[in-house]
């Protein structure tokens, strides 16, 4: 039957599907196996979280911060604490930089490793997301180790860290890294150098550099276009003006480009958390800040943002001088990814390709509500 | 973004960027090489009946070491989510620097963020290695943090736990997980140092020895304070402490004095001289320095020039009651000041030439200079109370005439009477207190080269570095000495730590565990001390009951002795007939019931000559019972 002569139809892709990316759901115009049109629906998971933080304490909110996004936590920790610290004029100590920044690249990696899962998944490939998932794992087991928990790590927070690394914390993170930069030969046999998936994926889901810019692109989907953004490099914060790593990039700006971007990050990653162990300062890793219960913020406004996972997160924070924000807001790389970015992509885009589109742009669906 | 695009355009142009991996396509067989791991022994745990090896710090149930939480509920303000309320417990009543209160935390609400455990300030709460709990009942998850230390069975060994079994009721015992890091902590220990006079300067003179904090030392020292308010407890008087310092923080010192004045009309004095029974229960003085409540007292007080402008108060409609008071030490001039914001018109009688009574006295001028009590006490009168200088009640004026010519009569005489050693010689000692107030309001007494003063109290410590001063006074460049003889140990030492470790600054000897024996004369002329070893100064029962070891002696040369060795009250104005009704307590203070009346109606007593404290801050808190009790009494009328 010619294209013309089919119905349009409209198909829920979520909230209630296996191969969505959280509570999160797609409306497809289709035409056959063709999306003629894509609408994002964010909502399932609002949780208020800019509200509630401007009740509580500044110190009160920090254990907040990481439930944005499960999957890359220690991002928003990090930006909050870097945000409250400029505008209160706090001093970290230098050790607890490099610890922030080990922190922040696990947390690259955690979050890498399970869009590896997802990913692979979408395409049908079940046993990369196996090793993923597995991997990952040893590294909640580190942060588990570092900061007594595995998922929500609460553990930077304003004028440093929660704790110093504890003891045989360095060997052991070393023995996982190291174990993780082998197995990258074998995730590259069975994935990333599989022909299946280079045919499934090459031209998919193609955006250009300049319609990714004016859309809001950050990370590895704004990377995948060729432009070497990134802002551990372009402003550098915690430890890594002093550390030595490369921008991956890909001109093709497709479902491809994207992937091997993430991929060679996690090599990057790795090499950061090795410079960091091995050129750890000592000292404190953590300047009091004013007592919890007598904090009061002198009036302004901040924006603070960092390279997490998935692109530029970043807080615009407003204080009028009391002891808590005034107001606060959180920018999420997945909100341009998530909704602009993914309802241009799908356009044309065929049926068996929406979920792997989908997670090619690393949505994360609890940083795009809140 | 231009920028970034620019850098990229020349790393374009060079050609550095690099692209790591191939884009080449594998192999069509790589994939099964995948096949290896099938050898390989799996990472992932036979649950439940292996187990992953659990963090040493992992962030899991709460634990609490009931005996050392003080209640202060700093957790329980701290929990971002409301998680924790401070729960009543049976047992043991709250003391100063305890409240009778543990945190319950509910763990439908609990983040397990650990915040609880950065802002305890005994350390006593710790998150657990435990995480796993399996009830049906959904009231079980809200639970009194506990611990193996308060004999709860719910901790059990090792061996004993089972997994099956594992819930808030059966947890394994020693398994503490996240715990208190100092370093790590939301505490701030350190006090701001107050600026002192150095030792050897201020040996030289009566300067004040503690110069007062600026306004930027005392806002940053008030805003160490958690405002868990076991001070206010603490407090006789019970001041709204949390309230003033904050007060401080907020660099309102106007409003800080008008909350010091509503239980202490006495902020100079008391920023100065004050026992400070509240710091000893400061949560912060647990692992550190508590805030330095006493010196920002003083802040306020110095800081406000003006009290009647900053405090805004105005005597009571005026009731037609009549109240006398006895006394114009702290006591008086409390009652005196409490009972005119209540219209009540008072009459103050003092023996002394000036009211203060014996702040007046007692404590030296490097301590309490008379500019601070004057500041005090010449409010109060401003309020509208009279003095009656030089008036001696029981001989300028009776005590019976009082009565009737009044509605009501406060005592609050203190302790003027020094006691006596019973020793040899004895006539030739001077007593503390005549020599305190001389030397305070003159003549200065003449001292002598080498002092012995008996006794390890205060009022010893202040007789010592009196005499340090005017030795260096009358004896410019010459060698003198300062010695002083107590009963009691360096560890039984009556005098507070802080006196002890100034007068040791200023060159103070001390000769702890020796009691006198006798003055011994060389004709005329003093030639020391003998003394003799203590065995033990207090009995089983821990009553004052000296014994010594009359064999073990010791002789101290020195041209002056001055006895320091308590005060006692002399109660002679009270005609006899009244006296009999006078009631006692067992440790020979006056009795005053809840309403501080005397056992002689419409009589009411506070001070030294009730309470046993024997400071400032007491005597005021008895001003406040009493003049609450002489307004009830005299408006039921």
């Amino acid at each position: 039957m010619p294209e013309t002569e089919q119905r349009e139809l409209l198909l829920y892709f979520g909230p209630q599907h296996p191969g969505m990316v959280g509570n999160f759901s797609i409306t497809l115009n289709v035409r056959g196996d063709r999306v003629v049109k894509a609408t994002a629906n964010p909502g399932y998971l609002h949780r208020g979280f800019e509200k509630m933080m401007e009740y509580r304490s500044w110190m009160q909110n920090f254990p907040m911060c990481c439930r944005i996004n499960v999957m890359d936590p220690d991002p928003y920790e990090m930006v909050y604490a870097m945000a409250v610290e400029r505008l209160c004029g706090l001093e970290v100590p230098p050790r607890a930089h490099y610890i922030r920044t080990i922190v922040l690249e696990m947390s690259r990696l955690t979050s890498h490793l399970a869009w590896l899962w997802a990913f692979a998944n979408m395409l049908g490939f079940d046993t990369p997301g196996q090793w993923s998932i597995g991997d990952r794992d040893l590294i909640l087991d580190l942060f588990d180790l570092l900061t007594g928990g595995r998922v929500y790590h609460i553990y930077i927070w304003p004028g440093g860290v929660r704790r110093d690394l504890p003891d045989g914390f360095a060997e052991r993170a070393l023995e996982v890294i190291e174990d993780l930069a082998r197995r990258l030969g074998d995730y590259d046999d069975l994935f990333f150098e599989n022909r299946l998936f280079v045919s499934r994926t090459r031209g998919i889901g193609k955006i250009d550099r300049e319609t990714a810019i004016a859309l809001g692109a950050t990370g590895p989907v704004l990377r995948a276009t060729g432009l070497a953004y990134d802002l551990r490099k372009t402003e550098p914060y915690a430890a890594y003006a002093s550390l030595n790593f490369d921008v991956p990039t890909r001109q093709e700006g497709d479902s491809y480009s994207r992937a091997m971007v993430i991929r060679e990050e996690i090599a990057q990653s790795i090499s950061i958390i090795k410079q960091c162990l091995s050129a750890m300062p000592e000292g404190p890793g953590f300047a009091q800040p004013p007592n919890p219960f007598k904090w009061e913020a002198p009036p302004g406004a901040v924006y603070e943002r960092i390279e997490a996972a998935r692109g530029e997160v970043g807080v615009f924070l407003v204080s009028n001088g009391g002891n808590k924000p005034y107001r606060i807001h959180f920018r999420s790389p997945s909100f341009p990814h998530g909704i602009l970015i993914l309802e241009r992509l799908l356009e044309g885009a065929s049926i068996a390709d929406v979920g792997h589109i989908m997670m090619s742009l690393n949505v994360a669906a609890p940083e795009i509500d809140r | 973004m231009s920028q970034v695009q620019e850098r990229q355009r020349s790393l374009d142009q060079k050609g550095e960027r690099k692209e790591k991996v191939t884009q080449q396509r594998g192999s069509i067989l790589a994939p099964f090489k995948a096949l290896k791991y099938l050898f390989k022994k799996p990472w992932t745990y036979c649950f439940p009946f292996e187990q992953r090896p659990v963090s040493p710090r992992l962030r899991g149930f709460h634990i609490n070491d009931l005996d050392e939480c003080t209640g202060c509920g700093n957790c329980a303000d701290i929990c971002p989510n409301d998680a924790i309320t401070m729960t009543e417990i049976p047992g043991p009543l709250p003391e100063p620097g305890r409240k009778n209160e543990r945190p319950t935390i509910d763990y439908g609400r609990c983040c397990f963020c650990g915040l609880c455990v950065d802002i305890c300030p005994p350390g006593s709460l710790s998150l657990s290695r435990d995480y796993v709990h399996i009830d049906h009942a959904t009231d079980s998850f809200t639970v009194m943090a506990d611990s193996e230390k308060s004999g709860n069975e719910a901790f059990v060994p090792d061996e004993q736990y089972s997994l099956f079994k594992a819930s808030l009721a059966h947890r394994k015992q020693a398994n503490k997980g996240f715990a208190s890091d100092l370093a790590y902590s939301l505490l701030n220990l350190e006090r701001i140092e107050m600026p002192e006079v150095p030792a050897e300067e201020r040996r030289l003179s009566f300067i004040e020895m503690v110069r007062g904090y600026a306004e930027e030392q005392a806002r940053n020292e008030a805003s160490r304070c958690l405002e868990c308010r076991l001070c206010e407890d603490a407090c006789p008087a019970h001041l709204k402490i949390s309230d003033y310092v904050k007060a401080i923080w907020q660099s309102d010192s106007q409003e800080a004095l008008r909350i010091i004045f509503q239980d202490n009309p006495l902020p100079a004095i008391c920023g100065r001289i004050c026992m400070k029974h509240c710091e000893e229960a400061c949560s912060l003085a647990l692992r550190g320095e508590p805030v330095a409540i006493r010196w920002l007292k003083r802040f306020a007080a110095d800081s406000v020039s003006d009290y009647a402008g900053a405090l805004g108060l105005k005597p009571g409609k005026p009731t037609g009651k009549k109240v006398a008071i006895i006394g114009a030490g702290a006591s008086g001039l409390t009652a005196a000041y409490l009972l005119r914001l209540k219209g009540h018109s008072v009459t103050v009688f003092e023996a002394m030439a000036s009211s203060g009574g014996m702040m007046r006295i007692g404590p030296p001028k490097y301590r309490l200079p008379a500019e601070a009590i004057d500041k005090d006490v010449d409010y109060i009168a401003s309020l509208g109370v009279e003095f009656r200088f030089n008036t001696r009640v029981g001989k300028d004026v009776l005590f019976e005439q009082l009565l009737d010519n009044y509605d009501a009569v406060y005592i609050s005489i203190g302790m003027q009477r020094s006691r006596k050693a019973r020793i040899e010689n004895e006539e030739r000692a001077l007593m503390a207190l005549d020599f305190l107030r001389q030397a305070r309001l003159g003549p200065v007494p003449k001292v002598g080269r080498e002092i012995i003063v008996i006794g390890g109290g205060n009022v010893a410590m202040d007789v010592a570095r009196t005499c340090v001063r005017l030795q260096q006074m009358q004896y410019p460049g010459q060698r003198t000495v300062t010695k002083t003889v107590s009963l009691e140990s360096w560890d039984e030492m009556p005098a507070s730590q802080e006196e002890i470790d100034e007068a040791r600054e200023e060159g103070v000897e001390f000769n702890p565990s020796w009691g006198p024996k006798g003055i011994v004369l060389e004709g005329d002329r003093i030639k020391g001390l003998a003394c003799k070893a203590v065995r033990a100064v207090f009995d089983e029962q821990g009553r004052f009951n000296p014994t010594f070891y009359e064999d073990k002696t010791m002789f101290l040369d020195g041209d002056m002795v001055i006895e320091a060795i308590g005060q006692t009250y002399d109660l002679s104005f009270i005609p006899d007939n009244l006296m009999q009704s006078l009631e006692f307590t067992e440790r020979r203070k006056v009795k005053v019931d809840e309403n501080g009346m005397t056992s002689i109606p419409r009589v009411f007593a506070g001070g030294d000559i009730v309470n046993l404290n024997l400071d400032a801050v007491t005597a005021i808190a008895d001003a406040k019972r009493a003049a609450e009790g002489i307004d009830k009494m005299l408006m039921r009328k």
